[in-house]
């Protein structure tokens, strides 16, 4: 990144920005209730939820900010935001 | 090279014409509205080569010209006031990008109440916003000033914005003699833009990427550090324009009838066209008056300004802003010129001319005669005394 001139870098680059570290909350999808409909992916502003199999969907913990977005979201309540203690 | 008697605006627009810009992108507001308007009849017609994108606001119009700059295009755009401020936020994306766009402020007050005439709080308003700014004098100096800009702009070691303010009516709507650029000479003075960085399906890059505590105080240093580099570039650069076309209104600062003066009025834009007739009336009855002319207001010529005045014992900075709960602007980056020097002379700063206000000579002879009276001070000169009940 050339910071000298406005920060220009590499495409793809902002995967440096790991913002994982910015969370309080971190959401546990417990993949109980899950029907597949796939809105917590969609919602997820930082991209960071992905699907294993049909009804499960798991998180990426280096992106996921903790925002609560995807258990709001969730269709039936199979996401739950902890506290995490660092 | 041909004289042609033209409006402000219109040369304006045959000089940015000239200097062959890849993209513009305006949306019309007066009283920039005639520089947009023509400039976009000469790409309608076929004169200018150029991308003319109509957009529905003022921050589309930054942002297109963002976009396409971000491309490796030379890009221009031009507005004033309220349209002035609704750009601000894409301003300083500009900057911080590094994105050698070009535009020009047409300087005019700021709302509310609604006023279209000119001052230069708009502006004055971004001045820490990271682009260039310099104000122009006269006609031929706006026209001269864009051929310019993008010279400072894209040089490879500055690549920053520029914005060339005029003010409004004053200049843009009065008819002068300009020597208008011709498309042979623009070409021979300003080199095709060609960035090292641009974007391109074949080099995928990122611009204006988020960059957290780690390293976001660092691209504001180096827009600093470049600021202060292009002190450099923007007085060789009206110096290389001096050569080319035989004309010279000034680098960073100009002066007139400075060298042996006892008071020396500073100010920038139109009104110093004004105060030079004032000093010529005075300097016939004997009274030793000069005016120092900022053209470069960022990056502040704090040094060539100390140099310039150095040997002054009374300064009156004359100008068309305020600071809201602290005074005039200007005035105070003048005060603290004179900081820690072995000398400090009387400085009185003199707000005027706000929302179209007449000027006249009888302004300036106030502002020179108050500056007479002993103590420093800031005030507003020109105001109607029926309006706000007496002294
Ligand atoms: S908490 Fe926010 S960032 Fe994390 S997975 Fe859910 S929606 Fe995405
Ligand atoms: S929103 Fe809830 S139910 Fe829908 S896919 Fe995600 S976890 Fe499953």
């Amino acid at each position: 990144m050339r910071l000298d001139l406005g920060a220009i870098a590499k495409a793809g680059s902002s995967k440096a920005n790991q913002t994982g570290s910015w969370r309080n909350y971190k959401p546990i999808f417990h993949q109980v209730k899950c029907i597949g409909c796939g809105l917590c992916k969609i919602y997820c502003p930082e991209g960071c939820v992905t699907m294993i199999e049909k009804k499960k969907y798991t998180v990426d913990y280096t992106y996921c900010k903790g925002c609560g977005i995807c258990a709001e979201e969730c269709s039936s309540s199979d996401i739950e935001m902890i506290v995490e203690e660092k | 090279m041909s004289t042609t008697f033209i409006e402000g605006s219109i040369a304006v627009a045959k000089t940015v014409g000239v200097c062959r810009p890849h993209v513009i992108s305006a949306y019309p507001i007066t009283p920039q509205t005639h520089i947009v308007e023509h400039l976009s009849e000469l790409v309608a017609d076929g004169e200018v080569k150029a991308e003319y994108v109509n957009v529905e606001s003022e921050h589309s119009a930054a942002s297109v010209v963002l976009g396409s700059s971000a491309t490796g295009a030379r890009t221009y755009t031009a507005t004033t006031s309220q349209g002035f401020l609704l750009m601000i936020e894409v301003l300083f994306n500009i900057a911080g990008m590094r994105l050698p766009v070009v535009m020009t402020c047409v300087n005019r007050a700021v709302s509310a109440p609604i006023n279209i005439w000119n001052d230069q709080q708009d502006s004055m308003t971004a001045r820490d916003s990271g682009w260039i700014q310099l104000y122009a004098e006269d006609n031929q100096e706006a026209s001269d000033m864009h051929l310019q800009a993008f010279k400072i702009a894209e040089n490879k070691d500055i690549m920053l914005p520029v914005m060339i303010c005029m003010d409004g009516f004053v200049l843009t709507h009065s008819f002068d003699p300009v020597e208008l650029i011709s498309q042979e000479q623009a070409d021979k003075f300003l080199p095709p833009f060609k960035p090292e960085y641009y974007l391109t399906p074949k080099n995928p890059l990122t611009f204006g990427a988020m960059v957290g505590p780690d390293g976001y105080m660092e691209t504001r240093y180096f827009i600093e550090k470049t600021m202060h580099a292009s002190l450099q570039v923007i007085s060789n650069v009206a110096t290389d324009f001096h050569n080319q076309f035989g004309r010279f209104q000034g680098g960073l600062i100009d002066t007139y009838k400075v060298e042996d003066a006892s008071l020396v009025l500073v100010a920038m834009g139109s009104i110093i066209g004004t105060i030079k007739d004032i000093v010529d009336e005075l300097r016939a009855k004997g009274q030793k008056v000069g005016v120092l002319k900022v053209r470069s207001y960022r990056p502040f010529p704090k040094d060539e300004i100390y140099k310039a005045l150095s040997h002054v014992k009374e300064i009156a900075v004359v100008e068309k802003a305020v600071s809201l709960g602290y005074g005039g602007i200007l005035v105070n980056e003048i005060k603290s010129v004179f900081y820690g020097k072995p000398k400090t002379p009387k400085i009185n700063g003199f707000i005027l001319g706000l929302g179209g206000r007449d000027i006249t000579a009888d302004t300036i002879h106030q502002v020179i005669k108050e500056t007479a009276k002993a103590a420093s001070e800031e005030k507003f000169v020109g105001l109607n005394e029926a309006l706000i009940g007496g002294k």
